[in-house]
């Protein structure tokens, strides 16, 4: 059996890229690779590329269900329209799973270092986690399908069990329940600052870009505190603080004056997030211009206030035709050997893969 | 891969036979099968390829790879049992599987395959399937190697788009025959039409001559008119394409290869309900009789149970099939059929009803001989069995575009069932003109029933490839809610004419650009 799967695999990827055959993109569902959804679950949505075929339009759609009705199956086609053949199962899906282990897959699958955060040796707390069973419990614990088991094997044992009235009745010694470990956890607090430049330059692709990578950047923080808040700040030739959704529509025109947004930045940190308590991460995000003469500002108050403070700075820069990326060289020049500062470069959506990598890949 | 060793263990061999000895001693009749132990990774392929192990290349077979692992990886779907219907029959076994697990997939296999050989819908599939999936992937390879892999895809899309008109009963029958048509002939001689009896004095007056000429030249007219083409609407859009549309030869293979395939895989698709109800109906046999040792007794339960389960609301096509075929053997067996059955009213007798017949057992082969989902289901459903399944239909609310239940009176399920199924739920759809207005376009005509159009973005995606194939004007015949509605595609404009009165030739409502 040749393993000629791949390339069709291969094939497929190339085509949900764009790379060849543009003309399918449109008929891809599922773009969007991640959702945030209500509560704590996400859908990892599947690509699929579906060929457009003469069939019903949803009017007067409909089946047949069985049950109490209260919960119609939503079939990924009501019509029961189905490709042939009899491999079982093969139906869109939806993955459902919590962030956490989203986060978890996506740490394993671009190998990114853990979290070390600040004063983890000192700040140790004992956090439950279910993951066992036992025999006693409180009633609110008891495990029904563990139970009902055990109970159906005792009774088919003792031969008490009858075909014909097919009941189950757990006794004491059938009863399971779910206990815990208690597993030591850092008790800790984290702080995430963004800070964007909405100087004319940023196109709206660059910023699609920078949500979806702000997202992936969220997720593994979060993996690694209890607590995490979040601040927005936009600057052109002035600074201020906005909320998330803002964050990523608005777009204003103007000089660029950093300095102002890395002031905030200080003044944040230093009325609500002591470093002693709060691990500090700051993301900005920028085109690499800046008005010259505030340079020097820049690297003042990012040696003197910010740097010391922080986790981490990363700076990301989006590539774009007509800027110069000139602040990224300062910075590079004035910070060589500076371990918390990072920086990244992003042109196109292709990167986001290798920028987190650059980002998170230091662990600290 | 090749090192792997992919043929039974001695201890799945034992068993094979045991449950080959098990499956004849029912009276199952089976090709000779041949089980194949392989790792996930390697029936995940196979099944991405449809169950065979060699098919052309092309990425919808990625795509469905991507599907079954990504779904195995997070733990959500596993594949259990894969069969091919072929001489001799193929089937898979997954090696991480416990025994118990394995037991159960070859019972299941053994009565599939007791199906395949059996059910007179697969008399024409071709048996020899393995072989000729291998030769169309090398025919296509050997197309790609002179045309380039972008032109052959794109063509296998195009063709893709449209594998779905066929005609699936066209193995079994042939439609509209030439001697129909020689019945016309008959009235060929025209003799002096529309003269009439008059004396002889009177004739040039009763009949005038020039009247009399141009009637005749009227008739005349009329049968030398160009027969229609095709002659009656040809359900098999494909064939038609085949036969008449201007392809270039490797065109030409490409679209006779994915007709082909899918005229194979139709019966399968014509027998879900049937076939799976048949296989798990012998698997629980099988299993419950013969072959459970008692230790395996709860895993084979919990196996068995969930797939049979109902997702809340939903209609499972292995429950449904399984429930229908035991309710036949009962029925049969105690006589609960026919017209005294039937016009019984008393409900005591009723409830006693047994002429210990017996017939059970021959009745359900006789039926897996004979049935597909549709005849199954309208032969078989019986109110009961609604009722004590707790059937219900459900349909789209248009208001709130949710679905909701609509009914649990048994006609409107069984109606709602076996619209489901009619041509497994697609369009039926026939070229009625292919030379439409004299230029050559070609006319499609959705047969609708009731209001139920097609979805007009798809159709006009559809109608563009069938554009790039017929390469002249093409138009489809459909409902846009309560009117009928024409869509026309030229090669650059998208159209869209409302078929009020048809005599009339309406002005096209609405045009679209096309896209891209």
């Amino acid at each position: 059996m040749a393993r000629h799967i791949e390339n069709d695999l291969n094939r497929f990827r190339l085509i949900v890229r764009g790379k060849v055959r543009s003309e399918l993109r449109k008929y891809i569902t599922e773009e969007d690779m991640i959702g945030r959804q209500a509560g704590e679950y996400i859908a990892i949505p599947i690509p699929r590329i579906e060929i457009p075929t003469f069939r019903f339009g949803s009017r007067n759609s409909g089946g047949v269900g069985s049950g109490t009705g209260d919960h119609i199956a939503q079939g990924p086609d009501p019509n029961g329209a189905g490709r042939a053949g009899d491999a079982p199962g093969s139906h869109i899906m939806e993955v459902e799973m919590a962030l956490e282990e989203l986060a978890d897959l996506f740490g394993d699958e671009l190998k990114l270092p853990r979290i070390q955060p600040k004063g983890a040796e000192k700040l140790l707390e004992m956090k439950d986690k279910y993951n066992s069973i036992r025999n006693t419990g409180p009633a609110g614990l008891r495990n029904f399908p563990k139970t009902y088991r055990q109970a159906l094997k005792r009774q088919l044992a003792t031969g008490e069990y009858q075909p014909s009235d097919p009941r189950i009745v757990p006794i004491r010694e059938d009863l399971r329940y779910r206990s815990w470990t208690s597993l030591p956890s850092p008790r800790s607090a984290a702080v995430i600052i963004y800070l964007m430049d909405v100087s004319g330059s940023m196109t709206d692709e660059h910023k699609a870009i920078l949500r979806q990578q702000a997202f992936w950047i969220d997720l593994w923080i979060k993996r690694h505190y209890k607590e995490i808040d979040r601040r927005f700040i936009i600057h052109d030739a002035l600074a201020r603080e906005v909320d998330e959704s803002l964050f990523f529509q608005i777009r204003e025109s103007g000089g660029t004056r950093i300095s102002s947004g890395y002031r905030i930045i200080s003044d944040i940190i230093s009325q609500n997030y002591p470093e002693t308590e709060w691990n500090i991460y700051i993301m900005q995000f920028s085109d690499g211009d800046n008005w010259g003469e505030d340079n020097p500002v820049c690297i003042e108050i990012l040696r003197d206030q910010i740097l010391p403070v922080v986790n981490q700075f990363s700076y990301v820069q989006a590539q774009t035709s007509y800027s110069s990326g000139e602040f990224q060289k300062l910075l590079k020049s004035t910070f060589e050997n500076n371990n918390r500062l990072v920086m990244s470069e992003i042109t196109t959506r292709d990167d986001i893969e290798r920028s987190i990598h650059e980002i998170l890949g230091h662990g600290q | 891969m090749s090192w792997k060793n992919h043929r039974l263990n001695p201890d799945l061999q034992c068993l094979q036979r045991e449950i080959e000895i098990y499956a004849s001693s029912y009276g199952l009749d089976f090709f000779p099968t041949i089980f194949e132990v392989l790792d996930y990774d390697e029936i995940t392929e196979v099944a991405a390829l449809g169950g065979f192990p060699m098919r052309y290349p092309h990425w919808r077979f990625g795509m469905e790879f991507d599907q079954f692992t990504k779904g195995y990886q997070y733990g959500l779907q596993k594949i259990y049992e894969m069969v091919i219907n072929n001489n001799p029959c193929y089937a898979y076994l997954l090696r991480s599987n416990p025994l118990v697990d394995q037991k159960l997939v070859m019972a299941h296999v053994y009565a599939h395959n007791d199906f395949f050989k059996n059910n007179c819908y697969f008399t024409h599939t071709n048996r020899n399937m393995i072989d000729q999936m291998a030769k169309n992937a090398n025919r296509i390879k050997e197309i790609i190697e002179t045309e380039g892999e972008n032109a052959v895809e794109s063509f296998i899309d195009c063709c893709l788009s449209l594998e779905n008109l066929i005609d699936i009963h066209s193995d079994v029958i042939q439609r509209g025959s030439i001697d129909d048509f020689e019945l016309d002939k008959a009235g060929d001689e025209i003799s002096s039409p529309g003269r009439l009896p008059s004396k002889a004095y009177l004739d040039p007056f009763v009949n005038p001559p020039e009247l009399l000429k141009s009637e005749f030249d009227y008739i005349k007219q009329k049968q030398n008119r160009p027969k229609r083409f095709p002659e009656q609407p040809e359900r098999d859009v494909l064939l038609f394409l085949l036969n008449n549309a201007p392809l270039r030869r490797w065109q030409h293979d490409i679209l006779e290869i994915i007709r082909d395939e899918a005229c194979y895989f139709a019966p399968q698709g014509q027998t879900k309900i049937i076939n799976e109800g048949w296989a798990s109906y012998w698997h629980s046999i099988i299993m419950t009789r013969h072959c459970l040792d008692s230790s395996e007794l709860v895993d084979y339960a919990e196996r068995h149970s969930g797939a049979m389960a109902n997702a809340e609301g939903q209609l499972n096509p292995y429950k449904l099939g399984i429930e229908l075929f035991r309710d036949i053997e009962m029925r049969w067996n105690l006589g609960q059929f026919g017209k005294s059955w039937e016009e019984c009213n008393d409900r005591e007798k009723l409830s006693d009803w047994d002429q210990y017949l017996g017939l059970g057992q021959k009745k359900i082969f006789e039926v897996r001989r004979i049935h597909n989902d549709i005849t199954f289901i309208d032969e078989f459903l019986t109110p009961e069995f609604c009722h004590r399944h707790k059937l219900f239909s459900f349909g789209l609310n248009d208001e709130s575009g949710t679905y909701e239940v609509e009914s649990r009176e048994f006609p409107q399920i069984k109606q709602r069932l076996l619209f489901s199924l009619t041509n497994f739920g697609q369009p039926i759809i026939h070229v009625s003109d292919g030379n439409y207005l004299n230029r050559g376009e070609l006319y499609l005509t959705h047969r609708t029933i009731g209001s139920l159009g097609l979805r007009f973005d798809y159709a006009r995606i559809a109608l563009e490839n069938l554009n790039r194939i017929w390469q002249r004007p093409v138009h489809i015949e459909t409902m846009d809610g309560e009117t009928p509605t024409l869509l026309s595609f030229n090669g650059s404009e998208h159209t869209e004419t409302i078929l009020a009165d048809v005599s009339i030739k309406a002005k096209p409502q609405k045009i679209y650009r096309r896209e891209g």
